[in-house]
């Protein structure tokens, strides 16, 4: 299968993304890893009239420590991500999920502004965000500002980004040490979550529990209450709205949020 | 039309290419370099795996001009003199192929995979090649293949003294 045409730019800086962005609006895709983006292209799902490419801008990418929070640069690669020292001692459960994403070669070229982006509800990265409490840092010509992982997602494949904005970076805060749990039901090697659960600190994220990555809020509220895992996992399905495709129904991907929360706070490590 | 520069096996080349060419055509079509198989052509199988600056990836998802600027390295790559690299040796003796067809994706994700972990334990080479399907379902074989690469790389023995 091979995209529809399209013209390519190297972009020699994220100020030059953001000037050809504001330029062609949503005629433009940013490409980074493109392991979202270039498979909706070869089925014509993306059209897009060109790329611009931030897949090679070394200011994007790495992870540091920013006061009372761990940075990740947008096109920090889920390899780098999940091999990363600083990130596996101060927000471990993000480096876990990187490191579940796909498979190793995926995992190569994959960047985490770029899973954020493309807002797949079944995928880890924004799921992991979710649970963390995160926030996206976005640039557009208008200056930079910062969203909460609660407000980020709008709905399948649909963020607050808008057309001329960019993902720079990504920021959760440092928990070292905290107990964190991650469960994901998966039928096949290198497949998206069917159902997906990051838990730490009394926060419960669900994946592919509707159109965005959610909290499991009743589940969290009993959590805050006193409830053991048990009960608290037994409202983990409440207020969600899951899809129905070949994989599972509503009422499968109900229990299985139900057992793979509790998993999640039964088996939580440092 | 862009201009790109890339090694590909150790050899520079300068080509124009259309930007929607995917870097597993540039290699196949352009280049004639046809060990890397198009299969699913949706980042799932792995049949087309290549090095890209040493790693593993899906060449059937990544554009020529990403390549740009960059070293990839091809299963034709490997073998230095005539000689085959362990790995290939490896797949070999131990018979870790069937059909063949996954073979080349195989390889490959197995030489990145050694260069990140040169000690991988069963386990490990199993989640290792999660990216490579193989239709002939001849895992244990492969994986037989790696661990006695991992061997062979590390000069404890050659790979025709392991039995894994």
């Amino acid at each position: 299968m091979i995209p529809a045409k399209f013209d390519y730019v190297a972009a020699e800086s994220a100020g030059h993304a953001i000037e050809l962005l504001a330029e062609h609006g949503d005629d433009a895709k940013v490409l980074a890893g493109g392991h979202s983006l270039l498979p909706m292209m070869k089925l014509r799902l993306a059209t897009p009239e060109l790329l611009i490419d931030i897949g090679g801008l070394d200011e994007l990418a790495g992870v540091s420590v920013d006061g009372p929070d761990l940075v990740v640069g947008a096109t920090t690669r889920h390899a780098d991500l999940a091999a990363s020292e600083l990130a596996r001692a101060e927000a471990p459960l993000l480096a876990y999920a990187a490191s579940q994403v796909g498979d190793p070669q995926i995992r190569h070229r994959g960047t985490i502004g770029g899973s954020l982006s493309h807002a797949d509800p079944a995928a880890d990265l924004p799921m992991a965000l979710v649970a963390l409490g995160g926030t996206v840092v976005v640039e557009g010509q208008a200056g930079t500002r910062t969203v909460g992982a609660d407000d980020f997602f709008l709905g399948y494949f649909e963020t607050v980004l808008a057309p001329d904005e960019l993902v720079t970076a990504v920021r959760v805060p440092r928990r070292p040490g905290v107990p964190w749990g991650y469960q994901k039901f998966v039928r096949r090697a290198n497949d998206w979550a069917i159902v997906g659960v990051a838990a730490l600190d009394g926060r419960i994220a669900l994946a592919n529990m509707g159109p965005t990555p959610l909290r499991a809020a009743a589940a969290e509220n009993a959590l805050a209450a006193g409830a053991s895992a048990a009960d608290a996992a037994e409202l983990a399905a409440d207020g969600t709205s899951p899809g129905e495709d070949l994989h599972a129904d509503r009422e499968y991907r109900r229990h299985l949020a139900r057992i793979l929360t509790r998993r999640a706070l039964e088996h939580e490590t440092a | 039309m862009t201009q790109i520069e890339l090694t590909v096996n150790g050899e520079k080349r300068s080509d124009e290419v259309e930007p929607r060419l995917l870097l597993v055509h540039y290699l196949r079509e352009l280049l004639g370099l046809r060990a890397a198989n198009v299969g699913c052509d949706t980042t799932s199988c792995g049949a087309c795996t290549v090095l890209l600056d040493g790693k593993s990836v899906k060449s059937c998802t990544v554009l020529a001009v990403q390549a740009s600027g960059h070293e990839v390295t091809t299963a034709e790559g490997l073998a230095v003199g005539g000689e085959l690299h362990p790995v290939q040796a490896a797949f070999r003796q131990q018979h870790g192929l069937q059909c063949g067809f996954c073979t080349p994706g195989m390889v490959m994700a197995t030489v990145g995979l050694l260069a990140e972990n040169p000690h991988p334990t069963e386990a490990e080479v199993r989640e290792g090649l999660e990216g490579n399907l193989c239709r002939c379902t001849g895992y244990h074989n492969i994986v037989r293949a790696v661990l006695a690469a991992a061997q062979a790389q590390a000069g404890q023995v050659t790979g025709e003294q392991v039995t894994a």
